[in-house]
């Protein structure tokens, strides 16, 4: 806190200084970009496994077996094993993934250059936020290995089950703790982030950069950063508390009486609500950090490819700013089942509904933006459209749900799966794939293959939508969710669509294969990229590719323009002007 | 539909106009965002221990250890002593030091008499939140402490310090008093 971004006078020498502890707000934005993909990799591997276990339930996994002995004895994994999955499946994805990538990842290496500074504010400590959530991921997955097995709670770790300890079933000993330490570590290091965030966005713009000139991704960082300030400041306590009620014996979530593997829990007077609260406070505004970075993304890139300035800036800005103060207002809509009052239930009801006015009022900015505008079809415009589509798609089933009386039916069902994957996970991906595909030239110097990242795009579009949509239908029919096997009579009749999902679940996992590849090879046969290759208007693309360790080569860039100049007349045959012209 | 839409028309080049960098003083901006943060946890502490005090019928007042009014006293001088310390006196940094370490210390005092009545963190909740509420406060003094000392390091080795270091350093540590203060109205009305 005590040492400002200094000068970079000459450029750190070692490997290790270069590499690994580097200070330099790109190395660790592409460190955090690694580690996410590391983490969707193995959350994704974790889904295949559920995903094969519900289409068939009776085949073996060849292997299986072998990695885990207990929960998955001859390759068919037990109930228990199924939920310890999961967990750990939502847990890898939501941190390690969609808060670490969007956010974190492109966040840090895309903002300091937006914003015409040679570094975040706080290099060390921004170093320190990377090292801090690699140890939270370290600290997570090793419940794969120590104890028995991980935990079994869910991402949202419900109490009392995530409180008691070993008689709550396997893995909510050493596992559960794990899970919970993993999560307050990673707060830290996202404080820490959010912190370099909002200071360096405040504090070190550039000659001319006011904030009316922001690109909206560092509009959408900047308040995804605050967002994020005040959620990890309240889950992080409520960890200490599950923690010491885990090990310490106090009983802060631990209601009187409760009997778990027929012993009497020697705890009282605890209430497991308390614990869905702190979560939920944190949680939805968690849903914005994960998408908000997205919607910025999409801002940023939808003007660049219609060739269009993005319609209503002022009023995107507004509707970005509305959702942060709102999300902190509509978590009890995450516990209507809860037992809850009606009052209460409609308290919550009402923001949460008047949310979904700034969400749509963006969405139909995005449209009229594209309205119009003339299109240059690539892989980053494509998943950018794409990511209008999913989360319209996902938004509207937030509707019904926002409804006490229809969501006591729906909330336990995969009607809930598929909502907050369309709108929170498949969106959120596709911002990362637009945003990919979009910065790697910049990255690296060199563009990742088009062709390949068109089938990419359209195999993966038509894979989400066979994967989610026929789930809001298994919901309405009653399918429970976060069950390893439907053998009610009633569910029977839908095994062929949990089929079909499976089916297409790992066709459009297999997909992303392609996007692997055309990465890796990209970074070393891509064809070579020049400075500005998409004609954009913002900073990062006045500077060279990748930039200079102190991004802008000694130079400070002088901002005489907004974001927004597209389709103008710049008098020497270019349809756009550079914020930092000439 | 991009195809049947006639191009838009290009309007004229937009002027330049240039406006000066805001100035940088991420140091205190940093600051006050880490004293947001933490008021939040607090904060949120707060809301559990309200819900938790009203949810069960199981809440055990007990009194508070006096030497808390005692540590309250050397706190705020402390913040005192260390504003002294801003006209460069190295020993007004090191009383600060001095008072802040006793302010720990005393707490731990806090701490023993508890267990000495048979309180401990698991005892009751109202001990529970004591305990949490004292020992996260306590652990960001220390941290505060580290600052002092690092201040105190750099005025007697390099002769000076980076007067924004040192506005950080003070606006963390009378802070850490506000947030005490705060604390102490809590616990005495609550527990
Ligand atoms: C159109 C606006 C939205 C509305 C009205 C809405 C409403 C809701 C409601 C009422 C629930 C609770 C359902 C239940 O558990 O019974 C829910 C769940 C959820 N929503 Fe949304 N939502 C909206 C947008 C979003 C967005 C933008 C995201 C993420 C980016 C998101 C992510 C989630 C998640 C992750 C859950 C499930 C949490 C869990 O139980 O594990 N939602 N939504
Ligand atoms: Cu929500």
């Amino acid at each position: 806190m005590t040492a400002p971004a200094h000068v970079h006078a000459a450029p750190p020498q070692s490997f290790l200084r270069k590499y690994v502890f580097s200070v330099d707000h790109k190395v660790i934005g592409r460190q955090y970009l690694d580690l996410a993909l590391v983490a969707v990799v193995t959350g994704m591997v974790l889904s295949w496994i559920m995903r094969f276990h519900l289409g068939f339930p009776d085949t073996a996994i060849p292997g299986l077996g072998k990695v885990a002995p207990t929960g998955a004895a001859g390759g068919v994994i037990t109930p228990e094993y199924y939920l310890e999955l999961m967990t750990m499946h939502g847990t890898i994805m939501v941190f390690f993934v969609l808060t670490t990538a969007p956010f974190a990842g492109f966040g840090n290496y895309v903002l300091p250059l937006q914003v015409g500074a040679e570094d975040m504010a706080f290099p060390r400590i921004n170093m320190m936020s990377f090292w801090v959530t690699l140890l939270a991921f370290l600290v997570l997955v090793a419940a794969f290995f120590i104890g028995d097995g991980p935990p079994l709670s869910g991402w949202t770790a419900y109490a009392p089950l995530s409180a008691v300890g070993k008689d709550a079933g396997p893995g909510q000993g050493m596992g559960q703790t794990l899970w919970a330490f993993s999560i307050a570590i990673f707060c830290i290091a996202q404080l820490l982030g959010a912190l370099n965030f909002i200071a360096t966005t405040l504090d070190l713009r550039t000659r001319g950069m006011s904030l009316a000139r922001l690109p909206y991704s560092t509009w959408a960082w900047f308040i995804t950063a605050v967002i994020a300030l005040i959620a990890f400041a309240v889950l992080m306590p409520a960890c200490i508390l599950l923690i010491l009620d885990r090990v310490a014996g106090t009983s802060f979530f631990i209601p009187a009486g409760l009997v778990l593997s027929d012993r009497l829990q020697p705890h009282a007077g605890g209430s497991p609500l308390l614990w869905q609260h702190l979560f939920w406070f944190f949680g939805h505004p968690e849903v914005y950090v994960a998408i908000l970075p997205g919607f910025g993304i999409v801002s940023h890139i939808l003007p660049v490819f219609t060739r269009k300035p993005l319609l209503g800036p002022r009023v995107f800005i507004a509707c970005l700013i509305a959702i942060a103060f709102l999300s902190y207002t509509v978590w009890g809509h995450h516990m209507f089942l809860s037992g809850m009052n009606p009052f209460s239930a409609t308290l919550f009801s009402v923001p949460t509904l008047v949310i979904t006015i700034p969400a749509t009022i963006i969405t139909l900015l995005w449209i009229g933006t594209i309205y119009g505008g003339r299109l240059r079809f690539t892989a980053a415009s494509l998943f950018a459209l794409g990511f209008v589509s999913v989360f319209v798609s996902g938004g509207i089933s937030g509707f019904f749900l926002a409804q006490p009386s229809t969501d006591i039916y729906l909330h336990g069902t995969y009607f809930v799966v598929a909502h907050f994957h369309f709108v929170m996970g498949v969106a959120a991906m596709f911002g990362i794939f637009a945003g990919t595909y979009f910065w790697f030239p910049k990255l690296f110097g060199r563009f990742m293959n088009e062709t390949l990242g068109k089938w990419h795009f359209w195999l993966t579009l038509i894979g989400v939508y066979c994967i989610f949509m026929p789930m809001h239908y298994l919901g309405l029919a009653g399918n429970v969710r976060r069950y390893s096997a439907f053998t009610d009579d009633y569910l029977k009749p839908l095994i062929p669509l949990h089929r079909f999902i499976t089916i297409a679940a790992l066709f459009t996992g297999a997909v992303q294969l392609i996007f692997l590849f055309n990465l890796f090879r990209s970074r070393f046969r891509g064809a070579k990229a020049p400075d500005n290759p998409w004609e954009a208007t913002t900073l990062e693309w006045s500077t060279s590719s990748p930039p200079p360790v102190d991004n802008f080569g000694g130079r400070h860039p002088v901002v005489t323009h907004g974001p927004n100049e597209y389709g103008v007349n710049d008098g020497r045959g270019r349809d756009y002007i550079m914020q930092a012209a000439d | 539909m991009a195809a049947v839409m006639p191009p838009p028309p290009l309007t004229t080049r937009p002027t330049a106009t240039v406006t000066e960098a805001p100035r940088a003083q991420p140091g205190r901006t940093g600051m006050w965002i880490a004293i947001a943060t933490i008021s939040m946890s607090f904060a949120a502490l707060t809301s559990a221990m309200v819900v938790r005090q009203s949810g069960a019928p199981d809440w055990r007042h007990f009194h508070l250890p006096s030497i808390l009014y005692a540590n309250t006293a050397v706190l705020l001088i402390s913040s005192l002593t260390l504003e002294w310390a801003r006209r460069r006196s190295a020993a007004a940094l090191s009383v600060t030091l001095g008072l802040g370490l006793l302010f720990v210390a005393g707490q731990i005092t806090a701490w023993r008499e508890l267990s000495a009545q048979g309180l401990f963190l698991a005892t009751a909740a109202s001990s529970s939140f004591f305990y949490v509420f004292t020992a996260l406060h306590g652990l960001h003094v220390m941290g505060g402490l580290g600052a002092v000392g690092y201040l105190l390091q750099r005025r007697l080795v390099a002769g000076r310090v980076a007067p924004t270091t040192f506005a950080a350093t003070a606006l963390y540590w009378h802070f850490m008093a506000v947030l005490w203060l705060y604390l102490l109205v809590l616990l005495v009305a609550r527990v």
